[in-house]
Order: C-alpha cells, then structure tokens, then sequence
C-alpha cells in the first residue's frame, strides 16, 4: 500500500481536471499527455528497466489502434471488446517480435533497427492492404452511447484513460518490486552476468516487452476510440515511436513516474511551439529532437534525476546547518 | 520470362541502382567499423545533403556533378563538427545514449527540413538525365551510369586513404583497439569525428549522382538508408568491401524482384529480406564474426 500510495494520490488529483474545467482544449491537452504516458510507460518497461531501445513502438500502438476498429466496422465487435482484443494483438506482435529478436540474440543497435524494420513493414502494409482502407485510413462510425465507448463530453474518455494510466503506474511500481523486476534490471545492467547467475536472460525480457507491448498498444486503441480515424501514417507511424522514447528519457528513464512527467513536458513544449509559430509541421519535432539531445547531454536521469540530485542537496544543506560541533564534523566530513 | 533481354536489362539496371546503395552504405559501414554505433541519422544527412545539390543547381546554377566538388568537404565538416561537438560530448561514450542522440538529430535535421520546405517534392532536369548508353540489348541511363563508375572510383579512393595515408592507419588502429591506439599517442575523438566526416562525405556524393535521375523531399534519403542499412548488415557490419557486393547485390535483387512481382511489393520485400539477415544472419553473409 505504501509502495503506490503517491500513485494513487497523483491519480486523484489528476482525476479533478474535468470538475475543475470543462474547456475541450485544457482537456484536449490533458488527454494527450495521458496518452503519451501510457504509450511511453510501455517503452519504459523494456527499455528503462530492461535496458532494450526499441525504435519501433508503433508496431504495438498501430496494432492496437487497427485491431480495435476493424473487429468494430468489419466484424461488428462490441467496441469494448475490441478494445481488449487490440490490447490483446498488441501484446501478441510484441512476443512475436520479441521473440524472434531475442532468440537471434539481437542486443543494443541490432534490437533498435529490427524493431524499427518491423514498424516499417507493418505502415506499409497498412497503406497497401484493403482491410485497413488502405491510403485512406479506417474510420470508426460515430455512435455516441457509452456501450460503444463514445460520450459526448472528453471528461469519460480522460478518466477512463486516467484510469489505464494508473493501472500501467501501479503494474509497473509492481513489476519494480518483484523477482521478475529485479531479473529485468540484472539483464539492463549486465546480460551476460545475469545469465551466469542462472537468469533467463530471453525470458524476461520476452516477458517485459509483451507487457510493454501491451501498454502501449492500450494507448492505440484509445487513440481510435478518441479520435475514431486512423490510417497508416498516424498508427505506424514514427511519431509515436519517438515519443513513446522521448517521454520516459525526458521524465526519467527506469522510472516510475518518468513516462508520465516527461509526457507532461513534450506536450506542454509543443502546444507552446504551436502557440508561438502557428500550426507548422515539423517544429514541433524539431524542439523534441534538441530536447533529447540536450537531455541525454546534460540531464541523463531526466527530470527525475534531477529532482533526485536537488533533494540530495538539500538533505545535505539541512544536515550542516545546526551549529552544534558534533553536526558540523558530519557536514564537514 | 527468363529471357536474357529482359534479364539482361534488368540485371544491368539492378547494378546501376545498387552501386548507389553501395555508397550510402560505405558512409554508413564506415562509421559503425569505427565507432561500433549504427548512425540512425544517415538518412537525415543524405536528405539534407540531395538539398543542398538541389538548390546548388536552383540557385547558383551549379551541375550536380560540379556542385559535389564543393560539397563533399562541406560535408565532411558537416559530419567532423556533429560527432566532435555534439555526438561525442553529448552521448558520454555510452552506446545507447549515442543511439538516441543520432536519432535525436535526424528528427531535428528531417523535421527542420520538412518545416523549412514543406512537403513538397522537387526535382531538376538537366539537358543529359534522359541520354542513355546503349550496351548490347540493355539501354542504360547516362547519370545511372556515371553514379556507377563514381562509386567505383570512391570506394578505391576510401580504400587508398585506409591503407596508405597516416590518417588511414590510425583510424584502422583506433577500429580495431581503441585503447592502444590512445596509448599510442592517437587523438581518439578526432579520429572519431574523422570517420563519421567521411561518412557523412560519402553521402554528399551520393546525392550529387542521385539528383539528376531522382526527386527530393524530406523523405527521400530514409527510402535509401533503409536499405543502406540491409546493404551493411548482409555485408556485415564495418566491412567495405562487404557494403560494396551487398549494394550491388541488393540492387539486382530489387530490380528482379520489381520484374517479377510489381513495385510496391518490391519495397516490402526489401524489409523482410533485411529482418530475416537480422535475424539469422546478424553478422552477415559475408561478414566476419563481430
């Protein structure tokens, strides 16, 4: 219960936005951050705790996303169960991908291009392939009754994904403090180690990107349900496989709350830039990719190594203010 | 269908196309032989670089063949200032952060582009691009030709470099025991940046032979780096001489497989011919054990 309690507490003051506002474009905003922590808490679990960078988040995200409107439009599915059966998808083509790579042996750079090639070859059979409408995209019909996932207001959609959010924070602080998180860790920080020590290295880190692949496909599937089209572009795009990286390695990667802090800041920064400069394609990723690199130059930890380090100071400070002789020594020592 | 005025043709045309994939991917190969990193932003430079010959000819009037002269060394210094000023510095020497760093910068170089010039595509006609030559049954186009016998002469000139300038020795000394050759006086991250320039170099070539005969937009240099990267995996990893028969011998493949199966299922099969090397084949068909 104390392990997740901050979860929880940050869960309900999240969940006031809507009581608080009703305007479409704080909301807007707020779902978008929301969904770009749940992508990115899916990259976090394989690349921040198992140390694997994948490139290619968009294959689960476009699984997800393609998956929950075609059983919809084509198959006449209940959208609810749609939505678990994309979730399901997604986390079928991570362990298919996973895998395959795995038992290849494909660590580091080799891991980021094949999974990479995979998105590819999967956007560009969605732009060829009739079943998903091709160059045309797919569109789910509108159907404004909650048994079909659709409402009227965004409030329902940002609390339903407020609450997949916080059910990826709580799996994940789970995951942290388990065997398996603490195996996950052992194959980040040295493979061939944990191996000797009798490790399923291939395993584990099958296990993680499934569940990584699931989270993020999560976020697809909401994204179709929210914004009812989808074609290749947005759903395999490389949009989301960047900033399914972005926001944890922004936030803080191997982190809990990494993905969802970083989430906060890359929207906040493009909604700026889109503010500042007006609806230009391309800017927006421009600040991102000097965003990373500036990260990675001089805040590896991101903004929760940050905090980290501030909190150090001050814990430090606060030890060497009494004047009393035996408090000094420490602070000097 | 297996008739040789076709198959001819084809294959010539195939090699023509690979040669240029050959000299994507020696830019490419180099690096990751020096620096064991893959350079995910190759394709943003090739882009930048087909730019930059575009508007050499728009604005100035420069043949692409002219403008390479001048190119290629701003390229190399291009490539010299990123890995010495902001790869090296940025990445603290950890292979995963100098992955996310050169993807970093080819989302600022691909977006900047595409901020820049919008989508549109661009291309320029030069009074030659529609010559061709003509050997035995098979017409081969003049600019094909000469991207040909360029990467033929540029991969010579690269080898030379390697073997006989003391530039060359210490950047195979620093490939092959950076340690060593640190202790042996070399300046390890100038023989870095060194590298990556060359590669970057590479491509500035590369989109001067390309430009006369191909379009430009901010895409256009991942269609190529996609396969430059099958073409440096199937060589194996850092080998030369390997980029050079996987660019050919990708080229022929794709050309006979654009015969036999249509266009756009050529492109896929580009990618699923690259996942199986990766993923039976990681260190390539005729590469060494890395």
């Amino acid at each position: 219960m104390r392990a997740i309690a901050p979860i929880l507490v940050a869960m309900a003051v999240l969940a006031a936005v809507p009581l608080i506002t009703a305007s479409n474009v704080v909301l807007n905003f707020a779902v978008m951050v929301l969904l770009i922590a749940l992508v990115g808490q899916g990259w976090n679990l394989l690349g921040g705790y198992g140390g694997q960078y994948s490139f290619g988040h968009a294959a689960f995200f476009g699984t997800g996303a393609y998956a929950t409107a075609i059983l919809q439009m084509q198959y006449g599915v209940n959208a609810w169960l749609g939505f678990g059966f994309g979730i399901a998808a997604g986390a079928l083509v991570g362990a298919a991908i996973g895998a395959l790579s795995f038992r290849s042996g494909l660590r580091g750079s080799y891991f980021a291009l094949v999974t990479l090639a995979f998105a590819e070859v999967l956007r560009i059979i969605a732009s060829v392939a009739p079943i998903t409408g091709a160059g045309v995209g797919t569109l789910i019909k509108l159907d404004l009754r909650p048994e079909a996932f659709q409402f009227q207001g965004r409030a329902p959609f940002y609390w339903i994904l407020l609450g997949l959010v916080g059910a990826s924070l709580i799996l994940v602080r789970a995951i942290e403090g388990s065997r398996f998180g603490a195996y996950l860790v052992a194959v980040r920080e040295n493979e061939d180690a944990a191996k000797a020590m009798g490790v399923d290295a291939t395993l584990i880190k099958l296990g993680a990107m499934t569940i990584s692949a699931a989270m993020t496909a999560a976020g697809g599937c909401f994204y179709a349900q929210y914004f009812l089209f989808i074609d290749a572009g947005i759903a395999y795009g490389p949009w989301i496989s960047v900033e399914a990286l972005l926001a944890p390695i922004i936030g803080g990667i191997g982190t809990v709350f990494g993905p969802l802090l970083g989430a906060l800041v890359i929207k906040t920064v493009g909604e700026v830039t889109k503010l500042m400069t007006g609806d230009a394609p391309g800017l927006d990723l421009v600040i991102y990719g000097c965003v990373l690199i500036l990260v990675i130059a001089f805040a590896p930890r991101g903004i929760a190594g940050i905090a980290d380090d501030l909190r150090q100071r001050f814990r430090s400070h606060r030890t060497a203010a009494p004047a009393t002789p035996a408090a000094l020594e420490h602070g000097r020592g | 269908m297996l008739s040789p005025v076709i198959l001819v043709p084809a294959v010539l045309n195939g090699l023509m196309t690979g040669a240029l994939y050959a000299l994507v991917a020696l830019g490419l190969t180099l690096i990751y032989g020096v620096l064991h990193i893959i350079n995910f932003a190759h394709g943003a430079l090739l882009t930048a670089a087909m730019f930059a010959a575009f508007f050499a000819y728009r604005l100035l009037g420069l043949d692409p063949y002219i403008a390479a002269v001048i190119l290629t060394p701003l390229f190399f210094l291009l490539g010299y200032g990123l890995q010495r000023f902001v790869i090296g510095p940025a990445s603290h020497g950890d292979d995963r952060n100098i992955l996310l760093v050169t993807l970093g910068l080819a989302v600022v170089i691909e977006n900047a582009l595409l901020y820049t010039f919008r989508a549109d595509t661009r291309t320029i006609n030069l009074p030659y691009a529609f010559d061709v030559v003509e050997i035995g049954t098979a017409f081969l186009a003049v600019p094909r030709v000469v991207a040909f016998g360029a990467t033929i002469v540029v991969a010579l000139c690269l080898w030379l470099i390697m073997q006989w300038t003391d530039t060359g020795r210490a950047i195979r000394a620093v490939a092959k025991e950076k340690l060593g050759a640190e202790l042996a006086g070399i300046k390890v991250a100038h023989i870095y940046a060194v590298t990556f320039g060359l590669g970057t170099a590479c491509l500035a070539i590369a989109a001067c032979l390309l430009i006369p005969s191909y379009y430009v937009n901010p895409g256009a240099g991942n269609a190529f780096v996609l396969i430059a990267f099958t073409v440096v995996v199937l060589g194996g990893m850092g080998s030369v001489v390997g980029a050079l028969l996987g660019g050919l011998f990708v080229g022929v493949v794709e050309s006979l497989s654009g015969l036999y199966l249509g266009e756009s299922l050529g492109q896929i099969g580009i990618f699923v011919m690259f996942i199986l090397v990766l993923l039976f084949r990681p260190n390539g068909l005729f590469g060494e054990r890395a």
